[in-house]
């Protein structure tokens, strides 16, 4: 310990100021321990939709006339729906299709509002108008009626389903993004890069883009729990994925409510994992959001 | 006063033209064929001179331009034309069911509020502690829940605990206050708990920042109990972005009907939503998205007229 203290205090320094990645992610877990809790329910939700069919104890599809309605026991955990299809293995291939509608919406929505948004903050004038007053009718609407709309457009199914929801998300993405694109256009790189004589596809994909990344991930988180909640809802009303692929909210229709009473669990399991999937991802984006750009509110 | 008020209302009207002919555009892309889908998927046998007979019944063998100038003409004198599936007009067909609806929208509109604003003021009242936490998990779950999950839960509730099912038919308000309230409580609750989530996390975040202003320190130095402060000083001023908050729901309740009145097998103005689509009801799910649309543009309009009132440097900005 002897001599340059200065060039002590200076490594102490820069070290606390720049934290390895692992002292950063201990340090949002410290401030966010619901959104860890929700992070490793995710992290269990993914394992189970991707190792689905070795974990699932039974076939989502077979049908077992001899045990219908049979109430959770060691056989089936979670019971058995009115097919006698075994819930916990129908609840685990659901999460397949939860996820797999769920990120690939919210992904889809989210770029293709971000782009729509960033362009028509970079052309201005007549085409941002347009775009503006339609994204102003579009947003005007709840999402699942959008969502609706679509689905009666593009015809039911599951492609269609992630396409509709996509759309209905577009217009919100294109409204947040927009308004950070706006501040990105007047900066002195987007002047730079046209005085080099980029084109205006260039300047939008390779300048603006990346610098709106914020909010578009803000966007992203705060879409994929709705989407799943959406997808669920319209699977519900029989607008979303058919019989008799494994989807949670095709779960809570039909005989779940016929048969609540006598067969509560077929309501109650599916119910739950919507609500604690959606759950886990809300308190994560909120938690992105805060560490991310305190600013911005979905 | 009167001059921003016309100006306002006088905006509503090319407002809601360029929404018609969005939805009209919209809705028109649709490629599936109400005519065809209505005497073929019986598997039945039909011609071809048949389904184009209906085709000019229903009047799509027009141009697209022309079928457009129908609609906002009709429009224009408020008729919203003929459902193409029942024949009855699409504004018969939302108004029976319309007052089901209003009613349920406004009891679950009472719902949030009365949840809203009580844990909301609560929470950020006492910041930072355990009932600040609770009010938080209620309002984030209360956003995660599907409503129409909680609805069946609210049946299997009755069902098991009081042996009873709400009643299955309408009856007006004031006609039988008792059956209708005891049929309509249950789908209130249920959308009402979810919407009440935002509204919570409104209230407490406008409290918080209200809180923190100089003439409610002045209240708490003059001595002023703790009720008299939080109430008549920080909540008044509090209310404006939660009322904002709660209109803008209220305009978006129909989203939260459409599920609801499924699970509770109502025959409101969200199930007609449903039924139009899976049946490719073109005119009437047009007039039904304009009434969605239409609700948010006057909430909107009554909302910028209730600003003005309630706060004068709105008014003369």
């Amino acid at each position: 310990m002897t001599g340059r203290p200065d060039a002590l205090a200076a490594r102490v320094w820069l070290s606390a100021a720049r934290p390895r990645t692992g002292g950063r992610l201990m340090r949002f877990a410290r401030r966010y321990p619901l959104a860890v809790a929700g992070g490793g329910f995710l992290v269990l939700l993914v394992l189970a939709a991707v190792l689905a069919p070795w974990i699932a104890p039974y076939d989502p599809l077979a049908n077992d006339y001899l045990s219908m309605f049979s109430p959770p026991s060691s056989r089936h955990w979670l019971g058995t729906d009115s097919f006698g299809r075994d819930i916990l293995s129908r609840l685990i291939f659901g999460a397949r299709t939860a996820l797999l509608v769920g990120l690939s919406a919210s992904v889809a929505g989210a770029t293709v509002g971000a782009l729509v948004g960033v362009a028509s903050a970079y052309f201005g004038g007549t085409v941002d108008l347009v775009i503006q007053r339609i994204t102003d009718i579009l947003v005007s609407f709840p999402l699942i009626v959008l969502a609706m709309a679509m689905v009666a457009i593009l015809g039911s199914g599951t492609a269609n389903l992630v396409v509709a929801i996509a759309l209905s998300f577009a217009p919100r993405a294109e409204l947040v993004v927009r308004s950070s694109a706006l501040q990105v256009r007047h900066t002195t790189y987007v002047e730079a890069a046209r005085a080099i004589g980029a084109g205006p596809w260039r300047i939008i994909l390779r300048h603006m883009l990346p610098n709106v990344l914020a909010p578009y991930l803000v966007m992203l988180t705060a879409f994929l729990g709705q989407a799943i909640l959406l997808e669920a809802s319209l699977s519900f009303l029989g607008l979303g994925v058919a019989e008799p692929t494994p989807a949670w909210g095709l779960m809570l229709s039909g005989a779940a409510v016929d048969f609540v009473q006598k067969a509560p669990w077929m309501a109650v399991f599916p119910g739950l994992a919507i609500t604690l999937t959606v759950l886990a991802f809300n308190v994560l984006g909120d938690a992105l959001r805060d560490a991310l750009d305190p600013r911005l509110r979905v | 006063m009167l001059r921003y008020v016309l100006a306002r209302v006088v905006l509503v009207l090319p407002t809601l033209w360029a929404v018609a002919t969005l939805i009209f555009l919209l809705v028109r892309v649709i490629p599936g064929d109400i005519v065809e889908l209505r005497l073929v998927s019986g598997g039945a046998y039909v011609t071809r001179e048949v389904i184009q007979q209906e085709r000019v019944r229903l009047g799509l063998d027009k141009p697209l331009w022309a079928q457009y100038g129908d609609w906002i003409a009709g429009l224009a004198r408020l008729d919203l034309g003929t459902s193409m599936w029942t024949g009855a007009p699409v504004s018969r067909e939302i108004a029976i069911r319309l007052e089901l609806s209003l009613q349920l929208a406004l009891m679950a509109t009472v719902v949030a509020v009365s949840l809203a604003i009580p844990l909301g003021v609560w929470a950020a009242v006492r910041r930072g502690t355990w009932a600040d936490h609770l009010v938080q998990v209620f309002s984030v779950a209360g956003l995660a829940t599907p409503s129409f999950w909680l609805g069946i839960l609210l049946l299997l509730f009755l069902l098991s605990v009081f042996r009873w099912l709400p009643p299955m038919t309408f009856t007006p308000l004031w006609r039988d206050p008792v059956a209708n309230l005891s049929q309509l409580i249950w789908p209130a609750l249920a959308v009402g708990y979810r919407y009440s989530a935002v509204a919570t996390r409104m209230t407490r975040s406008a409290m918080l920042e209200v809180l923190r202003e100089d003439y409610v320190r002045t209240a708490w130095a003059k001595g002023l109990a703790e009720r008299a402060v939080v109430l008549r000083h920080a909540l008044r001023n509090a209310l404006l972005p939660v009322v904002t908050v709660i209109g803008l729901e209220f305009a978006f309740l129909i989203g939260g009907l459409v599920v609801t009145e499924q699970v509770f097998n109502l025959n409101g103005v969200g199930k007609l939503f449903v039924d139009a689509i899976a049946r490719r009801d073109y005119t009437l799910i047009q007039g039904l998205m304009l009434l969605v649309a239409s609700a948010y543009v006057l909430v909107n309009v009554l909302l910028d007229l209730l600003y003005a009132r309630l706060d004068p440097r709105i008014r003369y900005a």
